[in-house]
């Protein structure tokens, strides 16, 4: 049995048997759903509906129709994007990298956050797939014998190594997430009654794969999850340093530099905790998971948030010491340009809202306030996102002839579809809250007795 | 020899007894035939006897094989065979060697590598679990997977001494059936 010092704080509540936890567990999944679950559910699936609008008068009609042009040729959608993806980061560095460390606070928030994962990366790969214009012709991006000579994909662009990346990422966070899920199933499967809810008894059943907890599968269960971990691990930080050599590859001044890949990682992982902190927070309460999503866990977070968001910070100031001091001058321009030309203001929203309001972090008070915490990683997800748009738009509207610079502002249809990833998100977030267990139930069983607070007085 | 082909169920509430009374039953040479849990017990596989899980293993080996398929896949494209007809120069990295453009295959190489790691161990272990979509569940008891922890023993006679024997820990239940 694990032993655990009695300083720690509990991250159990409450005096919960295993049997207190296998019905908390499963009572969001049983019950009905309340009336705030309904109003946010609506909103989002109108949000969608919207999006799913736009996305079809884009296809139907063109990329024309986006504020993009023939200087800013990558602007709101591939912000878009880098955002989804960044969030992704987070679920797997909990469920992956937290493992590896034997961090055991991991165990209430994994399955949300690679739920997150999975729903943000989902969101990311819209936007490549609607850009292409002809959606319908997405499989030439994948190495496949055709019928149109031998024409095959460059295996030296980082355009391609992202489509292994993410394609890789998003299929192996669904593994993941699956063989953690299957006890957990097969716990609501052995809950339900077949007179009362037989469908629901037969959907669990067939989700569960047969999982009965044999002493032999828990074994090779522990060890592939401790090797999907290890896997899932370099896999992460392997996704956005290809995001980021997207751009660090070209020779645009202001994306061409060496410092990228390390940068997108921790903003990743930055924006990631932002939106699990924003997500928690409402369904901890929504769900009744304060015993199991504690203030302590939200603490956590809001350190990793604290020391990411520094070194976010440190990129930045680096960023700009490195322009300074290449003696290049379309380098130096492009990031004096960044600070105090036409879109100065997208500069001081990420300064503000990445740099300085995360350091507030730094005060106990407001590292352990839900209601401050919700507001910061408010602004943390906005910060996140204006990084990605400094980056990309305001590299580009200045480009070497000074005869095609110009200014980018979003279309209706722009700021639609990306309104629709929001809903999309929700809408698929707030399915899974009702339908899936939210807390990685066998695993927090395995520490009630090290971890729990009545097993630690 | 007699087949021992009876079984009994000892149903526990706490994982600890469950560790204690499968030693003392495996001291005295009892058949525990196996331990079905809402989550792994720690300790419990050198107890019951299991042999170390070739899991990680399979990942290396499948993880050999989807690096050997990126290489050679990326080699037949870019170098060899469709790279013969369509010689190109990207970024000044002309494509006659492998090992020239080597760093630029790097991160596809890797993405195969895990791609054929996660998904074939993921796939190996479904196999061996005899896990499917829709399979039933084999657990004797639905307890088991919320908060009951279940020792199963086979026997063909002395039972009374296993009884006795479960009757000292902290057993709340004991079932007895004939079948195996």
């Amino acid at each position: 049995m694990h032993k655990e010092s009695k300083i720690r704080d509990p991250l159990i509540l409450g005096n919960k048997t295993y049997h207190d936890i296998t019905r908390d567990i499963a009572r969001p999944v049983e019950g009905k759903a309340n009336k705030y679950w309904w109003i946010l559910f609506s909103l989002s699936a109108v949000l969608m509906l919207w999006g799913f609008a736009c996305m079809a008068y884009t296809i139907g009609t063109g990329i024309g129709v986006w504020g993009l042009n023939k200087t800013v040729d990558w602007a709101w959608d591939i912000t878009n994007f880098v955002w989804w993806i960044g969030i992704g980061h987070a679920g797997t560095l909990i469920s992956a990298v937290l493992l590896l460390f034997r961090q055991k606070w991991r165990m209430a928030i994994n399955r949300s956050a690679e739920a997150m994962t999975i729903f943000g990366v989902a969101q990311a790969a819209l936007f490549p797939l609607i850009h292409m214009g002809r959606p319908w012709l997405a499989y030439f991006v994948f190495p496949i014998p055709n019928q149109f000579g031998s024409l095959w994909v460059n295996f030296n662009s980082p355009l391609l190594w992202d489509v292994f990346a993410i394609s890789t990422y998003f299929s192996v966070s669904c593994v993941f997430w699956y063989i953690g899920l299957i006890p957990d199933f097969a716990m609501l499967r052995d809950r339900m009654d077949k007179k009362i809810a037989p469908m629901r008894k037969k959907l669990y059943t067939l989700m569960a794969f047969g999982w009965s907890g044999r002493a032999k599968h828990w074994q090779r269960f522990e060890e592939v999850s401790l090797v999907l971990a290890g896997l899932a691990t370099p896999l992460v930080f392997s996704v956005h340093s290809i995001v980021s050599m997207d751009f660090a590859t070209s020779i645009i001044p202001g994306w061409h530099t060496t410092i990228f890949p390390p940068y997108f990682v921790l903003g990743a992982l930055f924006s990631g905790f932002a939106m699990v902190e924003t997500l928690l927070i409402i369904m901890r309460k929504v769900v009744n998971m304060e015993s199991y999503i504690t203030i302590k866990h939200i603490e956590y977070m809001n350190v990793i948030i604290l020391f990411t968001g520094s070194l976010v910070g440190v990129a930045y100031i680096t960023e700009l010491f490195m322009a300074w001091y290449s003696g290049v001058e379309f380098e130096q321009y492009a990031f004096l340009n960044r600070a105090t030309g036409p879109y100065w203001w997208a500069y001081a929203s990420m300064m503000t809202c990445n740099v300085v309001i995360p350091q507030l972090y730094w005060i106990y008070k407001i590292r352990t306030s839900l209601i401050a915490t919700f507001i910061l990683s408010i602004f943390v997800n906005i910060g996140m996102w204006f990084e990605r748009f400094v980056i990309i738009v305001t590299s580009l509207h200045r480009d070497f002839l000074p005869s095609s610079w110009t200014m980018f502002s979003p279309t209706f249809i722009d700021i639609g579809i990306f309104l629709g990833t929001i809903g999309f998100f929700f809408v698929l977030f707030l399915l899974y809250s009702r339908a899936f267990p939210v807390v990685a139930q066998a695993e927090l069983k395995s520490i009630l007795k090290s971890s729990g607070s009545e097993y630690k007085k | 020899m007699k087949m021992k082909n009876k079984i009994i169920h000892a149903i526990f509430d706490d994982e600890q007894d469950v560790l204690s009374v499968v030693k003392d039953l495996r001291d005295k040479k009892f058949i525990v035939n196996e331990v079905y849990s809402p989550f792994p017990i720690h300790g419990l596989d050198p107890i019951l006897g299991l042999k170390e899980t070739r899991m990680a293993i399979t990942a290396f080996i499948y993880g050999c094989i989807g690096l050997s398929f990126g290489a050679l896949l990326i080699y037949y494209i870019m170098i060899s065979g469709v790279g013969k007809s369509w010689p190109m120069n990207i970024g000044g990295k002309p494509n006659f060697t492998f090992y020239h453009n080597l760093p630029s295959f790097v991160p596809i190489i890797f993405e195969c590598t895990v791609l054929f790691a996660a998904h074939l161990m993921s796939l190996t272990y479904l196999f061996r679990n005899k896990l499917y979509p829709g399979a039933n569940t084999t657990s004797p008891d639905p307890r088991t997977t919320d908060d009951k922890f279940l020792v199963e023993v086979l026997y063909s006679e002395n039972k009374t001494d296993i009884i006795t024997l479960l009757k000292k820990s902290n057993v709340c239940e004991i079932n007895e059936k004939d079948e195996v």
